[in-house]
């Protein structure tokens, strides 16, 4: 009962964006107040639908309803409770439910808290949202339901999928929708203002704290799936560019480039076009992420085109989409004023130029991605695009952003003085070279670029601090008055330098990849291994059993010097009901290094393959990640800059005068 | 590889590949030789696999290939001339990095032709732009700094 409820509850959803889509468009266009204040309602009820619809599948997930087709294709009785709930988005049909709750939620958002915005730009934004929910809730519908009932119930589930039973599966997706699904809203901000044709620097904070809420989400969905990744493959890989990532990473490459150009937009009223295009442009890779992975295009074309309804739905949502909002933008965008000049050498000019940046690394990733399928379906020719040509192209460029980065952070708006800022930066830049000069001297191996990347890490970490000092710092000035200068410091700027220095750290931690140490040994109980500076110490091994699987435990003790440090269990688990192995790895982490430790299937004599890997500051990758997320949240902070705040007129002029990042 | 599409079928942010690509016993006692060989591993595409490198991968095919390269640079045949061998026996769909061909050049270009396509963007976009006012007149300048000493 409680499952058709929630199918029914969907359907009601749907009906309701059918009337969000169109009521509240009329309704600005007629001036009918009535009208438009239909798409607020329409919002709400759909979220509350939606909540409702995706609690009841829930509840079947929970209760381990096995007559429930989605409950006993992914789920088991035996589940802890954890799995049995992330397992609801551990699936297509609940992963795409997850999806629709998001952009429900999002437009529930806009529709409670957004009675400061122009009511004709939230009508229009509103309607733009219910076209979306109805496109999705009609996929689920009819390609998708996950309330679909199964006849005779089974007595048991097939089990969710062993390598989804981990913490990352409850963490990961929703984080990443977030993500995906927040930049939505910034992409029916924009549509609606094409709409209206009209756009101005207050567009630019309307969405501002959607598109950063969005982006730190997805930052940390990425990073989490990073992160995930690593300790499950059982070799401390974090980054594949597989087309599952690299579909996170074209919109997150996007988003970058947004907020740094409504940056600009909102500042300087400058870039306009530019800004709105890239909004239909990083929920269009949104999208087209969505697609990649849903449709199973990836996997192979021909599962494709075995089953294509799916696929070819999304495809027409897709192109529906992008193409939609593209000929508008090509029909109202010669409409739009441009203002705001500015020299080539400044703070809009270094924006432009991180966007020019971004945006290719942003197609290099698109091509890699799409050519070989493109390639493939054209001429029949097979080829492969992997790490090494990403690593090769993308890479160089976002190195070049890199060295960018401390430079565009530190010139003025308007007319930027680039000598004084070089001057400013001298440190930073010496700092940077004795890390590059000290690690080509000292440091043996390793790929060429990672010296070069470190510098480059060290010289934005560095560079985005002697800003914020040069920002409090006067000569003369005691310490009193440079600390209460770094106080009153704007936190859109604080913000702006957390998440570059965030940045900086990931780059640390990426270049530092390239300096650890790996041992691969049969190893039988009581032996001992070295790796980097460290000797590991394979105790015994054990079998165990878990709530619904039996692994064997290796226990390793892990020592430098002779002393103790600490102790790990790599294990490699056995998953009886899908005959599924999983490795989970030992991981002890040690300053901001790691000492990564897997073992593979015991052999008759009692010795397993060990992989053994010593991965120094290997943590920053992700702590990085963690600190640009910091950043954003902090310049969400901002009491200036809140959704919907209205604007005073002299705080923001006195603002503008600290000329505040 | 089944783990792999279901993987992929869930479709997530992940690759599954099972811990033990390279085994203990394929290991070349020559380190210097053994680096060539996992450089070289790093490089090639499993066959049979979703994305991954014959390094990450834990596939029979994947292993076989390992052990090919490891023989032949055993016998002292050059990174290039394994790489040859083995683009002759399973085409260059085994190549992570795709060469440079007429059919992969738009592939290739694609960051500089973005590159190139934004700055020709970003220059038309500053002549169509206002012009910004002409500098001030020595005389505009000189009443400038009184206006702004009072």
């Amino acid at each position: 009962m409680i499952v058709e409820a929630g199918h029914f509850a969907l359907i009601l959803a749907f009906a309701l964006s059918l009337a969000q889509a169109s009521a509240p468009l009329i309704g600005a266009r007629r001036g009918d107040r009535a009208l438009m204040a239909v798409g607020t309602s329409a919002a709400l009820g759909q979220f509350v639908l939606v909540a409702l619809a995706f609690a009841a599948l829930a509840w079947a997930h929970l209760a381990s309803d096995f007559s429930v087709l989605n409950v006993a294709e992914n789920s088991h009785s035996a589940a802890p409770a954890i799995y049995k709930f992330s397992g609801v988005w551990g699936n297509h049909e609940g992963s795409m439910l997850l999806w629709t709750l998001i952009l429900a939620v999002f437009g529930a958002v806009v529709a409670g808290f957004g009675r400061a915005l122009p009511a004709r730009l939230r009508a229009d934004a509103l309607a733009v949202q219910g076209l979306i929910s109805a496109a999705f809730l009609a996929f689920i519908l009819l390609t998708s339901n996950p309330f679909e009932r199964l006849s005779p119930a089974p007595f048991e589930g097939r089990d969710l999928n062993p390598i989804l039973q981990d913490p990352g599966l409850a963490i990961h997706p929703p984080l990443l929708y977030l993500g995906y699904v927040g930049f939505s809203i910034v992409f029916s901000f924009a549509a609606a203002a094409l709409i209206e044709g009209r756009i101005d620097a207050a567009w630019a904070r309307f969405v501002r704290p959607f598109a950063l809420i969005a982006w730190c989400f997805l930052t940390l969905g990425i990073a989490v799936g990073s992160y995930w990744a690593y300790y499950t493959l059982g070799w401390g890989g974090f980054w594949f560019w597989d087309p599952v990532e690299n579909a996170s990473l074209m919109p997150w490459l996007a988003g970058t480039a947004f907020i740094h150009s409504a940056a600009v937009m909102e500042k300087r009223d400058a870039l306009k076009v530019w800004t709105i295009f890239l909004a239909i442009l990083v929920f269009s890779f949104s999208l087209l992420g969505t697609f990649l992975v849903r449709s199973g295009v990836l996997t192979s074309v021909h599962a494709f085109a075995s089953d294509p309804r799916r696929g070819v739905f999304i495809l027409v949502i897709l192109a529906a989409f992008i193409a939609g909002p593209l000929a508008l933008f090509a029909w109202r965008a010669p409409m739009l004023r441009q203002g705001g000049l500015f020299a080539p050498i400044s703070r809009e000019g270094a924006l432009v130029l991180n966007n020019l940046l971004l945006t290719t690394v942003c197609a290099i990733v698109f091509f890699g991605t799409l050519y070989p399928l493109a390639l493939e379906q054209a001429t029949g020719e097979k080829i492969t695009v992997g790490a090494p040509f990403f690593n090769l192209t993308a890479g160089v460029l976002m190195m070049a952003i890199a060295f960018a980065t401390p430079f565009g952070f530190s010139l003025a708006w308007k007319r930027g003085d680039l000598l004084g800022v070089a001057q400013r930066l001298t440190v930073a830049f010496a700092g940077g070279l004795v890390v590059l000069v000290g690690l080509v001297a000292f440091v043996r191996g390793g790929p060429v670029l990672a010296p070069i990347a470190a510098a480059l890490a060290v010289f934005v970490m560095l560079g985005t601090l002697s800003e914020v000092a040069s920002r409090a710092w006067r000569r003369g000035a005691s310490l009193g008055v440079t600390l209460s200068r770094l106080v009153g410091l704007p936190l859109s700027f604080w913000g702006g330098g957390l998440a570059h220095f965030g940045a900086g750290l990931a780059l640390l931690g990426l270049a530092s990849t390239g300096f650890g140490a790996e041992t691969i040994a049969t190893m039988k109980a009581g032996a001992t291994q070295t790796v980097g500076p460290y000797e590991i110490t394979l105790d015994s091994l054990a079998g165990r059993t878990g709530p619904n699987y039996r692994e064997t435990v290796g226990e390793m003790t892990i020592r430098k010097d002779g002393v103790v440090v600490a102790t790990v269990e790599p294990a490699r688990r056995l998953f009886a009901t899908r005959q599924m192995a999983t490795t989970q790895a030992g991981i002890v982490t040690l300053r901001f290094g790691q000492v990564y430790t897997a073992i593979g299937d015991p052999g008759d004599d009692g010795a397993v393959a060990a992989r053994l890997y010593w991965k120094p500051l290997v943590t920053l990758i992700w702590l990085g990640a963690v600190v640009m997320a910091l950043g954003g949240a902090l310049s969400l902070a901002d009491r200036r800059l809140r959704f919907g705040a209205p604007a005073p007129a002299r705080s923001a002029a006195a603002a503008a005068a600290r000329g505040a990042g | 590889m089944a783990r792999l599409r279901a993987l992929l079928a869930f479709g997530f942010l992940l690759v599954a590949a099972a811990a033990g690509a390279v085994q203990p016993d394929e290991v070349m006692k020559d380190p210097a030789l053994e680096a060539r060989a996992r450089d070289l591993s790093a490089e090639l595409r499993c066959l049979v696999c979703q994305n991954q490198s014959i390094d990450d991968s834990d596939a029979p095919l994947a292993r076989d290939i390992r052990l090919m390269i490891r023989a032949r640079i055993g016998e002292g045949e050059s990174n290039d001339a394994v790489r040859a061998f083995l683009v002759s026996r399973y085409g260059a769909f085994i190549l992570l990095k795709p060469p440079f061909e007429l059919s992969t050049a738009l592939l290739w270009l694609s960051g500089p032709l973005t590159l190139a396509l934004g700055a020709l963007g970003v220059y038309f976009a500053r002549r169509r732009a206002p012009a910004a006012p002409p500098p001030l007149t020595a005389e505009e300048e000189k009443r400038l700094a009184e206006v702004a000493r009072d």
